[in-house]
């Protein structure tokens, strides 16, 4: 057990290189590149202005070089220094990555307290009324668009209640109260689209278990339903789970994009909208970067609970 | 008993049996009565066919009419869901936009099952070295967030409708390759896996017949679940504005053009909104009862 956990460990390593390598080369081979919008601002493309330019940011040197460089630099902690604002992005992500970070992991809370209560209920009591009512409550989460919701809030959330986004984004460790009220709204948007999954999966591996012969001989020698659903059920049901709640970190960071947008929140994803958009390498690898590296660590962890929750799966 | 002598044994039934309209009828209303809420959404989902099948014949106006005295109406009886910014009727565009989602949602599903089918139950039967070079190739591709990469992608190559099918598909086999990968992997530590090998049969035929029958309920749930979330992804594409270039419309970039003046007109937001919402109820309502139906062990129980 011990030698598949250092194994796995050690696999990060060429799928961090993996990563690094392909979205070194995707932001290379994206059309245009940050110098051509200085120069577009500059209102003239002088070849002059164009090679000083391209030397200032490193860009004329050969790909692999540019490659080595960056790792280099992010070797020693260094995530670059952003073209078009001068500015080191690690500072700048200082600010953005925790609204980011606290609208991902309060969505997620939601969705867990939405979603696994009540996709357990669903399949002890499958096909009674309360079965339909949750089903059809997860097939609702999973179909309304979080963007659309989210222009709803926004519309509606005004004219009825008289709620608006406030203007000004707070940090947490500023004004807490503040900053909760702009992001319990996003982050229960979220929530809400990832526990529709949750519950569905939960549900639909849950009913799987509970006709396994060990279930049934669970109840047989006499042990409470509620025991049976909770300790023999849940632990064999929670895999497909697991796998689902580790899948769903790639479309928390997604629906973060797309909320950060409507909501005006200054997080990454907004940031890298914004960097993708004038070409801003440094700050697009930085940010992609982090949110891979953040996908990989819960991949990690999605496998190694295998082995501790099913001890039917052995890696030799 | 192997499935062939089954086979013989059903063959003549089937060639006495009733007529060919009614062999399709009785199913079908079988099917009505016992999953009619899977049967609602059937319903959504031919009407959203013929919609994108016939969208000419159905809308009143084509969805590049447009009519400068008549922008941002309210809805009405001459504009049912009243008009966009350039006069153009909103419920036409809504219809065409049919076309857009259907398209995409089906050919990216059926691209991500094949390949979640091949990649994950080779590598969960196979294990060893190709397992784990799989599994790093996944893992690096799957370490890219979904809507980030497909962004990229379009930055890249283009906004073509081929563009984004493969690479929706291609995303979301990869998530599902794992989930099927992690089925099969309990499925290939059965015992009768363990017989059937021990009959002498060949690696093809027990994944073909016996590993991949066993995970087909979870290949159905992930593709049944999967048509709407693609039809979902497309639209969030759309709306960041990284879809199917116009003038043809798709409901994501209306909601991404109703963001300046839904303030003041919000029907811009509601029913572009609405429309997918409905659509992708309608798919994983129709998944859900398909999965009841065709999942041999849901179908077995109480």
């Amino acid at each position: 057990m011990n030698t598949y956990v250092i194994q796995r460990l050690l696999l990060i390593l060429p799928t961090m290189f993996g990563v690094t390598v392909v979205l070194f080369m995707a932001v290379r081979f994206l059309p245009g590149d940050a110098v051509d919008q200085m120069l577009g601002d500059f209102g003239a493309a002088s070849p002059e202005l164009r090679r000083q330019l391209e030397e200032r940011y490193s860009l004329n040197n050969s790909i692999p070089q540019q490659y080595v460089d960056w790792m280099g630099e992010l070797v020693t902690g260094d995530l670059g220094t952003s073209i078009t604002s001068g500015r080191s992005v690690s500072s700048e992500l200082q600010r953005r990555l925790p609204a980011t970070f606290q609208l991902g992991l309060l969505a997620m809370a939601f969705s867990l307290m939405i979603s696994l209560p009540i996709g357990i209920v669903s399949a002890v009591k499958q096909n009674t009324p309360i079965d339909y009512a949750a089903r059809s409550l997860a097939i609702m989460l999973l179909s309304v668009p979080s963007f659309w919701l989210g222009l709803l809030a926004i519309t509606y959330g005004f004219a009825w209640f008289g709620w608006t986004p406030p203007l000004r984004y707070e940090q947490i460790w500023e004004d807490p109260i503040a900053n909760l009220q702009i992001l319990w709204v996003p982050a229960l948007i979220l929530g809400g689209l990832l526990s529709g999954t949750t519950m569905r999966i939960m549900r639909s591996t849950m009913l799987e278990v509970l006709r396994e012969d060990y279930i049934r001989t669970a109840r047989a020698k006499g042990l409470g339903a509620r025991l049976v659903v909770m300790r023999h059920g849940l632990r064999n049901a929670i895999l497909p789970v697991i796998t689902v709640i580790g899948l769903q970190v790639p479309v928390v960071v997604g629906g973060t994009v797309l909320l950060e947008r409507i909501f005006s929140i200054p997080g990454m994803g907004s940031y890298l909208l914004t960097s993708l958009s004038q070409r801003d390498y440094p700050v697009v690898q930085a940010i992609v970067l982090i949110s891979a590296s953040f996908i990989i660590l819960t991949n990690l962890l999605v496998d190694l609970s295998y082995s501790v929750i099913d001890p039917r799966i052995r890696y030799r | 008993m192997s499935a062939a002598a089954a086979g013989d044994v059903l063959a003549p039934r089937e060639l006495q049996g009733p007529s060919t309209a009614a062999r399709f009828y009785r199913p079908a209303l079988r099917f009505i009565k016992k999953q009619p809420l899977g049967a609602f959404g059937l319903l959504i989902v031919i009407i959203l066919v013929v919609l994108a099948a016939l969208p000419s014949v159905i809308a009143p106006q084509r969805y590049d009419d447009f009519d400068v005295t008549a922008r941002l109406q309210a809805p009405s009886m001459d504009y049912f869901f009243g008009t966009d910014q350039l006069g153009r009727d909103n419920f036409s565009r809504i219809i065409y936009a049919s076309r857009t989602s259907v398209i995409i949602g089906f050919s990216a599903v059926l691209v991500a099952a094949a390949i979640a089918t091949a990649v994950g139950v080779s590598s969960a039967y196979f294990g060893g070295w190709f397992d784990t070079v799989f599994q790093r190739l996944i893992d690096v591709w799957m370490s890219f967030p979904g809507l980030i990469f497909i962004v990229f992608v379009v930055a890249i190559f283009g906004n073509g409708r081929g563009t984004i099918i493969l690479t929706l598909g291609l995303l979301y086999g990869a998530g599902s390759s794992r989930v099927i990968r992690s089925a099969a992997l309990t499925v290939r530590s059965m015992s009768y896996i363990e017989a059937v090998r021990a009959t002498g049969a060949g690696d093809l035929r027990i994944i073909l017949r016996h590993v991949i029958p066993n995970v087909t309920p979870i290949i159905i749930v992930n593709a049944s679940v999967q048509v709407g979330a693609v039809i979902l992804a497309e639209s969030s594409l759309s709306f960041l504005g990284f879809g199917t270039p116009p003038p043809f419309p798709s409901w994501g970039r209306m909601l991404g053009e109703a963001q300046t003046y839904m303030t003041q007109h919000p029907h811009l937001a509601l029913f572009p909104g609405a429309a997918i919402a409905l659509t992708v109820y309608g798919c994983n309502m129709l998944g859900d009862a398909l999965r009841d139906t065709l999942d041999p062990r849901l179908r077995r129980g109480a």
